[in-house]
């Protein structure tokens, strides 16, 4: 059962279309993140569904009804943003019970509410305090139970946790997520912040230009980008990338990428790789394997750049025929700049995009 | 041996320590009151201030003092026998052409011809600037248009039109005729005012509202008013004092008998009968003046902070 379908949606600020002919499919319950770079037209996305822009083509159904002409609070949605947007005047069981108060719910299911939503955040101290008493987690757990006390079938947060330090937003996003585990609701998350993505997504959608560049749960993200765009924007650092040709010798096929012939025999390609055909060969930091150089083929030898030890792991730079590299390693295992060494690349992992279409293959 | 050495080391290395800090500079930094840049800046200001008391100075002890005496002294000297008598004859006595009631009459007017028309102006303009700010309607931007360049045409060219139109209406001469001139030319200016600071607060504000539940009226009542506090306090000093002190309007759109307090102190200063009375003018001219200052006295702090957090912000 879907709970939120986006059909053909387009919306244009006068003559700048930001979204153009959207189609998004959001299951009951789904935890989706959309995730892309500045201006790409996630807040955009997330304001349409909320009905506070009116779209310019398209449809947009919760829970089966269109409710692509119905004012926000009509929906069944509960908005959360980014600078939190408590009423400064109110006091924080003010801020929670305003909206209800304005669709002249009865006061005891009032209190009710507020008293549960207090509780479930831990907010039951500072329902008494205004917004300018608290901290900035306690202000975006507020505007959270002010989403909360809506009893809403759709979550619907814009960045929440971008005015937070990086503290407070881990340990919010397990909130959230544990939130997400109990209620059990449809919540559509959008951030640029690609480690809660991945960590609270059930599926990520990524976007980029108002384009929805692949739409999946965060492991087929990581693992198997659907086109350049998505490889370069998912991970930290960024997935090493070489432009070359398709090869075939002796039965084995390889990519040629300047000096270094990559064996991508082992890669398990959706169509085969036509020889001659020029693509780019994407490898995560983490999927390269390194040894001590001399030892056995001399293909893949490598010379350390620049060592960044980050305690858990070793992140290294390496110059591998003429072009730049990073590679993780355990945190344990140190190099000296200026040490040579040898590299095995672990094919089964990696990824090959069309250089012309920028697409997997 | 060895070990007395090491001892001692220890010992200078102790003493050392809280020397070190006792001598450097610690705490506040010492400031002298009567620094140069304190004297330049204070000097200017005191000047400054001299210059603007100087004439309120004479005007004062002018109106405190009785006619033989001003004719005698010079107009610096305070006052060798106090008299509140010009004051009374200011207020309750002083001719102006017709009949000798003296200002009180023009006062109640200006009362009766500012108090409705600061609360409808103010009230009509924050919503057309909250209207204009948040709720993007159709032709908003030609509406605005409209009003900027309201506000810079010059009042003179468009007195004439308005008496047609206001004795079309019927209400040419009256007060409600003259409440409703004062509502229209102070509305390109506030709105402006206003519509600027709705804008400059936090739009996610106004959408969390509207997810909420909240309409155009709950949004303006319950959200927007509350946080607007300075920008009101603005609006009214400015149409207080530019109602309470306008003269054009009043002596184009009312009869005598409705003449607000500036016309009347006019009359009364100019009445070429008699001899001139030095000291019921300037007692009638600080009456007359006595409305706008205390507005600045009292709100004065506001109004500077309002004019800070909303009238630059385009
Ligand atoms: N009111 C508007 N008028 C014109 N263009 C707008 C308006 N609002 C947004 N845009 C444009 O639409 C595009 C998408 O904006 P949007 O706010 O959706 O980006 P975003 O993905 O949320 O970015 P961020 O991560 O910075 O919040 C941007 O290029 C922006 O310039
Ligand atoms: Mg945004």
């Amino acid at each position: 059962m879907t709970s939120v379908s986006v059909r053909d949606l387009s919306l244009n600020f006068g003559a700048v279309t930001v979204l153009d002919k959207l189609n998004l499919d959001i299951n009951h319950g789904e935890f989706l993140v959309l995730l892309g770079s500045s201006g790409c037209g996630k807040s955009t996305l997330l304001n349409c569904i909320a009905g506070l822009l009116d779209v310019s083509e398209g449809q947009i159904f919760i829970k089966d009804r269109n409710v692509t002409w119905e004012e926000p609070k009509d929906r069944g949605i509960g908005m959360v943003f980014q600078s939190y947007a408590l009423y400064p005047q109110m006091s924080v069981e003010k801020n929670l019970s305003f909206g209800l108060q304005v669709a002249r719910v009865p006061q005891a299911e009032i209190d009710k509410r507020v008293a549960r939503a207090a509780e479930i955040l831990q907010i039951q101290p500072l329902l008494r305090r205004k917004p300018a008493e608290l901290s900035g987690g306690q202000r975006q757990r507020v505007a959270i139970g002010r989403a909360l006390v809506r009893d809403v079938d759709v979550f619907l947060f814009d960045e929440p946790l971008s005015n937070l330090d990086a503290k407070l937003r881990s340990e919010l996003r397990v909130e959230i997520k544990r939130l997400h585990q109990s209620l059990k609701n449809t919540m559509i998350y959008v951030t640029h912040d690609q480690i809660e993505a991945l960590t609270l997504a059930d599926r990520i959608a990524v976007m980029k230009g108002g384009v929805i560049q692949q739409l999946a749960d965060p492991m087929t993200i990581y693992n198997a980008p659907e086109n350049l765009f998505v490889a370069g924007f998912i991970g930290s650092p960024s997935m090493n990338f070489f432009r070359g040709e398709v090869a075939a010798r002796d039965g084995r096929s390889f990519v040629q990428a300047g000096g270094v012939a990559f064996d991508v025999t082992a890669y398990p390609a959706r169509t085969r790789l036509q020889p001659g055909q020029k693509v780019v060969l994407g490898l995560r930091p983490e999927h390269v394997k390194v040894d001590e150089a001399g030892a056995g083929d001399a293909a893949h030898q490598a010379v350390v750049d620049i060592e960044e030890p980050m305690g858990a792991d070793n992140l290294l730079w390496l110059t591998l025929a003429g072009q730049s590299m990073s590679v993780r390693i355990a945190g344990q295992r140190r190099y000296k700049p200026g040490t040579a060494v040898r590299l095995s690349f672990d094919m089964g992992v990696a990824s090959i995009f069309d250089a012309a279409s920028e697409n997997r293959l | 041996m060895l070990n007395l050495v090491a001892n001692n080391s220890m010992v200078t290395e102790h003493e050392a320590a809280p020397d070190r800090i006792t001598s450097g500079p610690r705490g506040p930094k010492p400031r002298r009151t009567l620094s140069r840049r304190n004297i330049v800046v204070y000097g200017t200001l005191i000047v400054v201030a001299l210059y603007y008391l100087l004439p309120l100075y004479v005007m004062i002890m002018t109106s405190l003092k009785g006619m033989p005496e001003i004719r005698v002294g010079n107009i610096f000297a305070p006052p060798v026998e106090i008299t509140f008598e010009p004051w009374v004859k200011a207020w309750a006595q002083a001719c102006t052409g017709l009949n000798c009631d003296g200002l009180s009459r023009g006062f109640w007017n200006s009362v009766r011809i500012t108090v409705p028309s600061v609360i409808i102006s103010i009230a009509i303009a924050s919503i057309n600037g909250y209207a204009l700010a948040n709720w993007r309607f159709k032709g908003a931007d030609l509406f605005f248009t409209i009003l900027i360049v309201g506000a810079f045409i010059p009042y003179q060219v468009m007195i004439y039109p308005i008496v047609i139109v206001l004795r079309e209406m019927g209400v040419y001469g009256t007060l409600t005729g003259l409440i409703i001139v004062h509502t229209i030319f102070g509305m390109p200016i506030l709105t402006l005012l206003f519509r600027n600071y709705f804008a400059g607060l936090p739009e996610e504000l106004f959408k969390a509202a509207r997810v909420d539940g909240a309409g155009f009226w709950t949004i303006y009542l319950k959200i927007m008013l509350p946080m607007s506090l300075p920008i009101f306090v603005v609006a009214m000093i400015l149409q207080v004092t530019g109602i309470w002190n306008d003269f054009l309007f009043g002596v184009v759109f009312t009869r005598p008998e409705y003449y607000p307090m500036t016309v009347q102190l006019n009359n009364i200063v100019n009445s070429v009968q008699g001899v001139k009375e030095y000291n019921v003018n300037m007692a009638a001219t600080l009456l007359t003046g006595l409305v706008p200052l205390t507005i600045y006295f009292i709100s004065g702090r506001l109004f500077v902070r309002g004019i800070a957090a909303g009238a630059v912000k385009g």
